[in-house]
């Protein structure tokens, strides 16, 4: 790991000018950051430690909405039992995240920002090939070993999945990602690789999360997040599904749908074709499954990760199909 | 500006000053520069928890973590468990006592994982031990005498 300094900044205006040189860089709970400068994909020269500011990592739990402060643990997130009432799927997404002591290190701004896990993105010593590293030099992934590579919003210049679980469960729900005064909703802060895989966010150097606000809807109260991995736990999905249901008052009419993939496209994946092919629908085993097959619209993989074009509607089908008691 | 800072740390309850770069871990700072070695490096990357401590009683990666960022924070290693009278914690016991090892050298990050796992809560059935626990991996494979082990202490405590 290189060499770099460091900086204890007093107030959240004084960290985002110690952070406004692009060669700067916001440390919170470390396990995304420390662990790429290690690879040598980060290269800070200057960290500006914002884990002992004070009033970012509040919680509030209201009749509108959720707010979670930039600086609150997934842990304590992931445990707030109101959080487990009034949207599962956030909760039940942090906990199956990572490990219990990387929730209690990593930040829930912290974790909107990890990066893809992608192995040639990893290990610029061996691969210098890497479009979203170093803009141009390539992709050493496309004719490589792509088993856990995206088959959706996929580019020529990237395939690299984002890997992150709450986000999955944030564009969901319409969630809306504080920078100060500045909103985005999370949707818009997931950009497209396209022909510039490096820039994955619409934040400028300096500019930081402070908080991410959740609105209320039946179908956040009655959500659930599936998540399908290679190994039982502590491992990043292979396919994994946000779902929120809301029915009529008939009990078996949608009302409203909700889903979202995470695991297999380059941002956290909205899948509105299986929700506008629902909506309104009665709820019923075949027609969930045939609707689910809409998640996949677009797709393109590249021959290892084809499975996920065939795994990723069954976790719909499945997560939709719990939901409703059904599965 | 990677020159060396003086850190202040509260390890084990005694405060300890070293001079470290920056860039220098919890982890390197414990095991090359105050002669606690009982901490382990495996991956050294997030991966493995062999290098669990505590920071204010919670769990975490020392190998993830600063040395910088934890100034002014109670940290505790697998060294500080032992009661003041010198005994071995129930936790030590149970893993001697159910063989929930072979090598050792995932133990002390077991462990200080399964303390606080007990603490937490999140020790109520073997199901949620494993899940809980999960950030800890052992190569030689002792995970179902770690879950015992850990199934003695939290039994013993509720
Ligand atoms: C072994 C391992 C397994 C994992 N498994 C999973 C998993 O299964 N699912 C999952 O979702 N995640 C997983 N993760 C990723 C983990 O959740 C993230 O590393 C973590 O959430 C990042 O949060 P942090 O606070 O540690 O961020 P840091 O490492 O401190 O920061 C990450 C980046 O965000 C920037 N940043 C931090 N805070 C802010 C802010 N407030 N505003 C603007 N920029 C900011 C930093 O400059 C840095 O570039 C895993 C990580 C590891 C190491
Ligand atoms: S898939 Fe994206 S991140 Fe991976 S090597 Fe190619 S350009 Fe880099
Ligand atoms: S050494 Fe820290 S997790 Fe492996
Ligand atoms: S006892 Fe050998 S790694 Fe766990």
């Amino acid at each position: 790991m290189r060499g770099f300094s460091y900086l204890r900044p007093g107030s959240p205006d004084e960290a985002r000018e110690a952070a406004r040189d692009p060669s700067a860089a916001f440390l919170a709970g470390g396990t995304t950051l420390l662990d790429l400068a290690k690879c040598g994909v980060a290269e800070p020269e200057r960290v500006v430690d914002i884990t002992h500011l004070s009033g970012l990592a509040t919680i509030t739990v209201g009749d509108d909405r959720i707010t979670l402060g930039a600086l609150a643990t997934m842990s304590r997130v992931a445990d707030e039992a109101d959080i487990r009432t009034h949207c599962p799927a956030v909760a039940e997404a942090l906990s199956q995240a990572a490990s219990a002591q990387i929730r209690n290190m990593a930040t829930i701004g912290g974790n909107l920002m990890q990066r893809t896990r992608c192995a040639y993105f990893r290990d610029p010593a061996t691969f210098p090939a890497c479009n979203k590293r170093a803009p141009g030099s390539g992709c050493a992934a496309i004719g490589g070993a792509v088993r856990n590579h995206a088959v959706l919003g996929v580019s020529e210049s990237c395939i690299a999945t984002y890997p992150g679980d709450l986000a999955t469960a944030l564009v969901a729900f319409d969630a809306v990602v504080h920078v100060g005064e500045r909103r985005i909703a999370a949707d818009d802060f997931f950009l497209l690789p396209g022909a510039t895989p490096d820039r994955e966010h619409p934040l400028e150097p300096g500019e930081m999360i402070t908080a991410i606000a959740i609105p209320a809807s039946p179908a956040a109260r009655r959500s659930t997040y599936l998540k399908i991995r290679d190994r039982q736990s502590y491992e990043f999905a292979a396919a994994s599904a946000a779902v929120g249901l809301e029915l009529a008052a008939d009990g078996r009419t949608i009302r409203d749908l909700r889903v979202a993939l995470g695991g297999v496209a380059t941002k956290p994946w909205r899948a509105r074709g299986v929700e506008d092919a629902l909506r309104g629908k009665i709820f019923e085993p075949e027609t969930v499954k045939r609707a689910s097959l809409a998640a996949m619209e677009g797709a393109v993989d590249h021959g290892a990760n084809r499975f996920k074009i065939d795994l990723a509607p069954r976790v719909v089908a499945r997560a939709i199909l719990t939901l409703g008691g059904l599965a | 500006m990677t020159q060396p800072i003086t850190l202040t740390l509260d390890i084990n309850g005694r405060t300890r000053t070293v001079a470290l770069e920056p860039r220098v871990t919890l982890l390197d700072a414990l095991r090359d520069h105050l002669a606690l070695n009982g901490t382990k490096k495996g991956c050294d990357q997030g991966q493995c928890g062999a290098c669990t401590v505590h920071v204010d009683g919670a769990r975490v990666l020392a190998c993830l973590t600063l040395a910088a960022q934890v100034e002014g924070r109670q940290i505790t290693t697998i060294e500080g468990l032992a009661g003041a009278d010198g005994g071995v914690h129930p936790v030590q016991t149970a893993f001697l006592e159910r063989d929930a090892f072979q090598c050792g050298y995932c133990t002390p990050g077991q462990i200080m994982s399964a303390v606080a796992c007990i603490r937490e809560g999140h020790a109520g059935s073997d199901a949620e031990i494993r899940e809980y626990m999960s950030g800890n991996l052992c190569r030689c494979g002792a995970y179902p005498h770690i879950v015992a082990a850990v199934r003695d202490v939290a039994g013993a405590a509720s």
